[in-house]
């Protein structure tokens, strides 16, 4: 009964659990569509000229914001769903480490998502055929992009640990999102910093640094920044943390 | 097999579990009786290292439930109440996947499941989803998940509730089947079913073990256990009753009724004297007056009526 053989059963699972029902192909259907979207339509990739998907208003840039609601919807059923059906009593009473139960299903959820942005593979194709891209930007911008979907659905991974509702864990894991997103956009930051008295500038600052766009912006232009992916997977063990933490205090 | 000893579990202000102390050993079925709200799931789930105690310690198969919880949890196999389970996968894939959980792997993995399959009777809907289940399928797919690993201790928390009479009695032979060679708790609502399976039953009234006993030592303590049932015609009622009254070892006669023409009634025997003794006496005293016997029946005491002596109902509180 190794760690890894454990934890692959409960991967396999929830894995499997996500395209027994139409909840994964939705989601990962709508993604796409409104990856393409945004960048097609909405950023005129076409009419910039501009053989890129990095930077202001391109492919990557719209990312965080369909994150914003997928993401906790994939997220929203891990441990919600274990608490209302009640099988969490069944997996808590197998002869594994809570941690493995924790990590299998994250993992789960997150394969999901490495699925739905391998699934936007045709506009690197689009992008090769209009022009010469550099591929450097390309992989940089995707691994931001799935180091953000990692943070937040870490974070919905432990909203979820916490109740039995999926409704309720959308919400929250949403309104956290939004709020780590808001704080670090730029433009939001910038109008902060003109409203608070300029002593404040400083913690303006530092909650910026806390927040995801700060660390997602240079990275989605193609600057991978060691510091910029600690931060996310920091996020994501801090979040899978408390989601460990959330299910052992259920028991107590 | 299961050593509990004192344990507590307190929720907030209310106390859930006061102090209940039993072993469990190897071919032993040991029935959990009480009313609803006494602590027995509460009981089972400290049992099976689902809840943490508040105090107390736990032993399954001889290892601390509560400091290494993964290696006793091997030796242990557990129907939560109301059976729950994933609903979006198949009988099959349900019973891999504990399987795997258990360490089952590969053609351990497949005979595992053919065998608990087998077991519960779940043949025909072994490729079925678990959402189209009736209830006795999803209680016996959740009991087939409980025994996949061929465990040596098993907790079932009601594991007939919710059957139908046929379904009830195949668990039941299948639980006392299995109890001769592992340690089985299970907790009922059921009376019967304790007499029929158990070897020992526990009845908890508000987290504490008020009685613990066989089946039929618990019998023992009812109302009205060992006295003797007596229908008699041919004589008048009262002239028997005085009779009856005179014998050795009884304590008094109740009558149920008494006419001209008979009596009918119960014989207490006084608590020294031996409650066969009582029987064959008031048969001798019958068959020397030649009267008419209807009826002669020691009382065996019944354990509902065990129960609601010893367990106070909360309305009655």
């Amino acid at each position: 009964m190794s760690p890894t053989k454990n934890i692959i059963a409960v991967f396999k699972r929830e894995f499997f659990s996500y395209f027994n029902s139409p909840l994964a192909y939705i989601i990962l259907f709508i993604f796409v569509i409104a990856a393409m979207g945004f960048t097609f339509i909405v950023g005129g990739f076409l009419s910039s000229n501009n053989a890129t998907l990095s930077g202001q208003g391109s492919f990557f840039m719209w990312h965080p914001w369909i994150y914003l609601v997928l993401v906790p919807a994939v997220g929203m059923k891990l441990w919600s769903e274990e608490q209302r059906l009640g099988t969490m009593e069944l997996l808590a009473t197998m002869p594994i480490s809570p941690w493995h139960a924790v990590l299998g299903k994250y993992f789960a959820a997150a394969t999901v998502w490495a699925i739905g942005l391998a699934l936007t593979f045709p506009i690197i194709l689009t992008v090769s055929y209009l022009g010469e891209p550099d591929p450097g930007p390309i992989i940089s911008g995707y691994v931001a992009s799935y180091l953000y979907a990692l943070a937040c659905l870490a974070i919905t991974s432990a909203v979820s640990a916490f109740t039995r509702s999926q409704v309720i864990c959308f919400i929250i894991s949403v309104a956290i999102c939004l709020l780590l997103f808001l704080f670090g956009f730029q433009q939001v930051v910038d109008f902060l910093l003109k409203v608070t008295p300029a002593g404040l500038d400083g913690v303006v600052r530092f909650i910026a640094e806390l927040c995801f766009m700060t660390h997602f912006y240079e990275m989605s232009k193609g600057l991978l920044v060691f510091d910029d992916v600690l931060y996310f997977l920091s996020v994501v063990g801090v979040c899978l943390g408390i989601t460990h933490y959330a299910i052992q205090a259920k028991r107590a | 097999m299961i050593q509990v000893k004192d344990l507590r579990k307190v929720f907030g202000p209310k106390v859930a579990v006061d102090g209940i102390t039993f072993n469990v050993e190897k071919g032993e079925v040991l029935g959990f009786l009480g009313p609803n709200g006494a602590g027995k799931s509460t009981t089972m789930r400290m049992v099976t290292g689902y809840f943490q105690p508040t105090a107390g310690s736990i032993s399954v198969g001889g290892v601390d439930m509560l400091e290494k919880p993964e290696i006793a949890k091997r030796a242990l196999g557990y129907l939560p109440e109301n059976a729950p389970l994933y609903s979006d996968m198949s009988v099959v894939g349900f019973l891999g996947f504990c399987a795997e959980m258990r360490g089952l792997y590969g053609s351990a993995r497949s005979k595992a499941i053919d065998k608990a399959l087998e077991t519960c009777f779940l043949e025909p809907v072994r490729n079925q989803s678990v959402d189209t289940l009736s209830k006795g399928y999803r209680h016996r797919t959740c009991l087939a998940q409980s025994i996949i690993h061929d465990p040596e201790v098993l907790i079932l928390d009601e594991p007939t509730d919710g059957l139908d009479p046929n379904q009830k009695h195949e668990v039941r032979n299948l639980i006392k089947r299995m109890g001769q060679n592992k340690a089985i708790v299970f907790s009922t609502h059921i009376l019967e079913e304790v007499e029929a399976v158990c070897s020992r039953a526990i009845i908890i009234d508000r987290g504490k073990v008020v009685a613990d006993g066989t089946p039929s030592s618990l019998k023992n303590r009812a109302p009205g256990a060992d006295s003797v049932r007596v229908t008699v015609r041919g004589f008048v009622g009262s002239g028997i009753r005085a009779e009856l009254e005179k014998l050795a070892g009884v304590d008094k006669v109740e009558a149920a009724a008494m006419d001209e023409l008979g009596f009918s009634g119960r014989v207490f025997p006084s608590r020294k004297a031996k409650p066969e003794d009582l029987v064959r006496d008031i048969g001798t005293l019958l068959a020397a007056k030649s009267w008419r016997v209807e009826e002669l029946h020691r009382e065996e005491g019944r354990l509902d009526e065990v129960f609601r002596t010893i367990t106070r109902s909360d309305t009655a509180a």
